[in-house]
């Protein structure tokens, strides 16, 4: 087939249509960097083993955002194992271990690349300069962020019409001000300490060496799903406290990294290929009928 | 001369508005068994949906934290997609690759791919808890190019957009207008490549939403591999439902489809046959790769290995066995039965990764079951689009010949 002006342009607007969303589609930033603008991540080091299951945690939380305020006299509460809600951000839990009780807080664990970050198709979940992992109200509602998130943190309100997703912020207003988190301020026994990430691991590491035999030698988070703001350090295995070791150290947008680089490849090689196959199977179209025409 | 074609613009719009309106009236009688029994549920299903609105998800769904998503997604969306993916390979058949066989089935089988995109991925709507924010992917600066769903998102639009052009021929037919059907017509080509390249990522990218629930798929389902897996299984998903959706349609609308065509009709069938087999086997032998390269072996010996064997087993090598054999014997029975089983079959994978292997740990008593009244508005989202599918085959030329003047030149 002679290739005349007309199919020339009619090829190139082909291209072009598909070119354009492409290029629109292109991952441009898939890592959240860990340092950005020379800030640092900061985070909280939980040390279960300093920790007594007081909850004062759980009341400044709620005191902080406006939550309903939780009845930490009643010890009751802690005879289950709870998850955290659309009302309770961040909890205490007990477990029974080899060890004997150890108490466990639970909230948004703050990953350094985190899965619901790159679930988000609107930017409402954010990974701030500080570290904190925030909700805005341009959600769109979708959940995929609950799918998408290791620890099961974010929480949707089924109950309202104008439903929001809930989850800790790592007080991030508070930390805008220069503030701690309001759970760590509240702290009578020293179990939170908050401070840059890296500042932390030295920190987790110190007791870890310094107390031999009183921890395990692990701090979960430093590398788990490819590291968290919240670490924690403990005397008992971390199967044992709740938590998940099966998670590994793979950040969750590196997950589906492969198949959305694959898309401009995708979008550009896909049509040129259906083209060329179009044009061969149009001249053997026109030299049939030419024949036909013949007989 | 401008002038004079504008006049006549204007006299045609009046006219075409008078025939639009002529048209909009019920053909047929109204009092059928099929609009009985479909009416009352599409009525109840708007008011569940109203009642949706106005007191949120929790109201109408049995959707939980544990599990957020549920059969809206997993059988609505997934599911309804994968079936629509008929329209893009037929379109490959008989656009690029110019076969004439299955010319006569390709504006119901795009309709068909329109309608699917309209009404199940237009479902997702009721499933966003802040649906008013749907625009927001859009526009803004609120790209959030890194997500799979943003991806999909725009993916949907602009493959509604592609299948609408590859469909407004027929418009343009049933409204008359010779000028603007040869403008369409000229756009159909380049509409089919972009339609392709758009279906193969976002099936793809369906199966993608769930590479960041790893630890919460069960290892037979999740692996890596899953969009591929997805992307192949949504061509015989397609075609099951092109050989399925033909069928019946044959026997509603037998009226508008000419002699010639019932009996070109087997062979088309027995082309589709072979299709859905090389492509249930490549998908088979996928699974089974993936299967040996995973080590799950010991996980074949447990409830869910044995749920996972019936469905790799019973539900994908049986069927593509059965396309194989009924394309070989030219047994129509034996192929409609194999289309039927490898949609059970799709619409059992796309449950099993949205929700029945979704964490699969949590007891049967927690675990989400669809309330009676997801039910009822996914099935009147069924209904209303079957209806929508009528009205338009009852008054534009989708199965049978288009109008004379409107013949393309060759044929």
């Amino acid at each position: 087939m002679r290739m005349d002006r007309r199919t020339f342009l009619k090829g190139l607007g082909t291209g072009i249509a598909v070119a354009a969303p492409g290029c629109s589609l292109l991952p441009c930033r898939l890592e959240a960097k860990e340092v950005v603008a020379s800030k640092e991540f900061m985070g909280v080091l939980v040390d279960t083993t300093r920790c007594i299951g007081c909850r004062s945690c759980e009341l400044a939380c709620a005191e902080a955002h406006a939550m309903p305020v939780p009845d930490i006299s009643d010890a009751s509460a802690l005879d289950k194992i709870r998850q955290t809600s659309v009302t309770q951000w961040t909890l205490v839990n007990r477990y029974q271990t080899e060890k004997g009780e150890v108490f466990a807080k639970k909230q948004c664990m703050h990953c350094n690349q985190p899965g619901c970050v790159a679930a988000c198709l609107v930017k409402a979940m954010q990974k701030r300069e500080n570290g904190a992992v925030t909700w805005d109200t341009n959600c769109m509602g979708c959940r995929y962020c609950m799918i998408s998130c290791p620890f099961d943190i974010p929480k949707f309100e089924y109950d309202s019409a104008f439903p929001k997703i809930q989850k800790c912020s790592l007080c991030w207003e508070r930390l805008q001000k220069g503030e701690k988190p309001a759970c760590v301020e509240a702290c009578p026994a020293e179990a939170l300490a908050f401070d840059s990430r890296r500042e932390l691991i030295e920190e987790a590491n110190r007791r870890i060496y310094k107390e031999s035999g009183k921890y395990i030698s692990h701090i979960y988070g430093e590398r788990e799903v490819g590291g968290t703001g919240y670490l924690y350090i403990s005397a008992v295995p971390f199967e044992q406290i709740g938590f998940r070791t099966d998670l590994g150290t793979t950040a969750y947008p590196e997950l589906s990294k492969g198949f959305l680089y694959s898309v401009p490849i995708v979008l550009l090689l896909w049509p040129a290929f259906l083209i060329g196959v179009n044009t061969i199977t149009k001249r053997k179209d026109e030299v049939q009928r030419r024949e036909g025409g013949k007989k | 001369m401008n002038t004079v074609i504008a006049a006549e613009e204007k006299r045609e719009l009046k006219d075409i508005v008078a025939f639009i309106r002529s048209e909009l009236k019920p053909k047929g009688k109204l009092l059928t068994p099929f609009n009985l029994i479909s009416a009352p549920i599409i009525l109840l299903g708007v008011l569940l949906i109203l009642y949706r609105l106005a007191r949120g998800m929790g109201a109408v769904t049995n959707l939980s934290q544990e599990f957020p998503w549920g059969i809206w997604i997993g059988f609505d969306v997934m599911v309804g997609v994968a079936f629509a993916g008929g329209a893009y390979v037929l379109t490959f058949v008989v656009y690029i690759l110019r076969s004439d066989k299955y010319h006569s089935i390709i504006r119901a089988t795009v309709l068909n791919g329109l309608l699917a995109y309209v009404f199940y991925a237009g479902a997702i709507f009721l499933d966003l808890g802040r649906w008013w924010n749907i625009t927001n992917p859009l526009w803004g600066n609120k790209f959030g190019v890194n997500s799979v769903l943003f991806l999909i998102a725009w993916h949907f639009l602009l493959y509604m957009l592609a299948e609408f052009v590859e469909f407004s021929p027929a418009i343009a037919e049933w409204l008359g207008l010779r000028k603007l059907r040869k403008i369409l017509g000229s756009l159909t080509v380049g509409a089919v490549i972009v339609g392709i390249a758009l279906s193969t990522l976002h099936q793809a990218g369906l199966g993608a939403l769930f590479m960041m629930a790893k630890g919460k798929v069960h290892p037979l389902w999740y692996t890596e591999f899953i969009p591929v897996l997805f992307f192949v299984s949504s061509i015989f998903a397609g075609l099951s439902m092109v050989i399925f959706e033909g069928t019946i349609s044959h026997r509603v609308f037998s009226d508008k489809i000419s002699h010639e065509d019932h009996a070109a009709y087997d062979d088309m069938l027995i082309g589709l046959s072979q299709g859905c087999a090389v492509a249930m086997f490549v998908y088979f032998f996928a699974q089974f790769l993936i299967l040996i390269h995973g080590w799950h072996w010991a996980l074949l010996n447990t409830p869910m290995g044995y749920w996972y064997l019936t469905e790799m087993v019973g539900l994908v090598a049986i069927p593509c066995f059965m396309f194989f054999q009924g394309a070989r014997y030219r047994n129509m029975l034996l192929i409609r039965t194999a289309a039927i089983l490898a949609m059970i079959g799709i619409i059992v994978n796309r449950l099993n990764i949205s929700i029945i292997a979704f964490k699969w740990w949590v007891p049967f008593s927690e675990r989400y079951f669809p309330s009676w009244m997801e039910i009822v508005i996914t099935l009147a989202i069924i209904l209303t689009e079957i209806w929508v599918f009528r009205w338009i085959v009852n008054r534009m030329p989708v199965f049978g010949k288009p109008p004379a003047w409107a013949e393309e030149k060759h044929q």
